[in-house]
């Protein structure tokens, strides 16, 4: 089974790309961008586990190393 | 007194730390990362570099280094533990130093020397320091940008953890004076026992006269100096 990952930083926290990116996506015209984040997306695949202990699992990643929890928040989703 | 000086892949300054350290009289020596033994070292530093490659974040997967376990030892033992740049990154994603650090404001890499005001003497970094002077150091990073929670960036404002902010050469902490868009224009911070530290300068390149500067010296003495057994 395959799992998406998807991990932003934390809002109100300083987004230096997100930034950037929207000053340049309202230079293009579009007025009505309030804000603009960037995140990660991690796909996992996972076998021989059954569902519920799999997704445990990647929270589990997710709160010792894919994310910090420091400054990101993460969304896991079992995607097929 | 011996000081380790961990190396991980991608690690590029461990060289001039030990060299830096050498100019003060003090044996450091190079310690692997997969070591799990930093033998009986007084005191660990984390150089500056990019290790395993910065993926995934900077210092995310170099703190699950088998060394690092060794390192937070240290560090619970109240023995002098300093990260310099990536060092620094890694304390802060192994947990050993508060906050993180992000990309810089203008999303550029910065190589040139910066200034930097003495916030604080209680830290193994700035021990023989003074409050109030400014020191000229080279910068090199691209994530150098420190962030946190404001929770946190208030406990360590009032535990007077920050012991290094960007500034003019007069010392005024101004908007312009801050390379990277650092929060309240943090260049260093300390823990609440002041025996781990870490700075996104390089002192170690700013060492001896040759280099065109040796302003970064009295941050490595104060290093040298916490080494010391401390008196029972």
């Amino acid at each position: 089974m395959r799992f998406r990952v998807a991990i932003s930083r934390r809002a109100g926290l300083r987004d230096p790309e997100g930034v950037a990116t929207l000053r340049a996506v309202r230079d293009l015209g579009y007025g009505t961008v309030a804000e603009v984040h960037f995140g990660r997306i991690i796909t996992i695949d996972i076998e021989g586990e059954d569902p519920t202990s799999a997704r445990d699992s990647v929270v589990e990643m997710c709160e010792r190393l894919l994310a910090n929890p420091v400054i990101e928040d993460y969304t896991v989703e079992l995607v097929e | 007194m011996t000081v380790a000086v961990v190396v991980f892949p991608g690690s590029n300054c461990e060289h001039d730390v030990v060299h830096a350290l050498g100019l003060l009289g003090t044996n450091a020596e190079l310690v692997w990362h997969r070591e799990d033994d930093l033998g009986g070292a007084d005191g660990v530093i984390l150089p500056g570099g990019f290790a395993h490659g910065d993926y995934l974040r900077t210092g995310a997967i170099a703190r699950f280094s088998p060394v690092m376990e060794e390192v937070a030892r240290l560090a619970a033992a109240a023995r002098p533990v300093l990260g310099i740049c990536n060092g620094f990154q890694i304390l802060c994603e192994a947990g050993l130093l508060p906050g993180a650090l992000v990309a810089n404001r203008d999303l550029r890499f910065i190589c040139r020397p910066v200034h930097l005001r003495i916030e604080s003497t209680a830290s193994v970094l700035t021990s023989a320091a003074t409050v109030g002077d400014v020191l000229r150091i080279p910068l090199n990073s691209y994530e150098g940008n420190y962030i946190a929670p404001e929770t946190t960036l208030r406990e360590l404002e009032g535990a007077g953890g920050v012991v290094l902010r960007y500034a003019t050469a007069d010392g005024e902490p101004t908007p312009e004076a801050n390379p990277n868009g650092s929060t309240n224009a943090i260049a260093g911070i300390t823990n609440a026992a002041g025996n781990v530290a870490g700075l996104m300068p390089h002192p170690e390149r700013a060492a001896e006269p040759i280099l065109g500067s040796d302003a970064g010296l009295v941050l490595l003495e104060s290093f040298v100096t916490s080494l010391a057994p401390v008196a029972s």
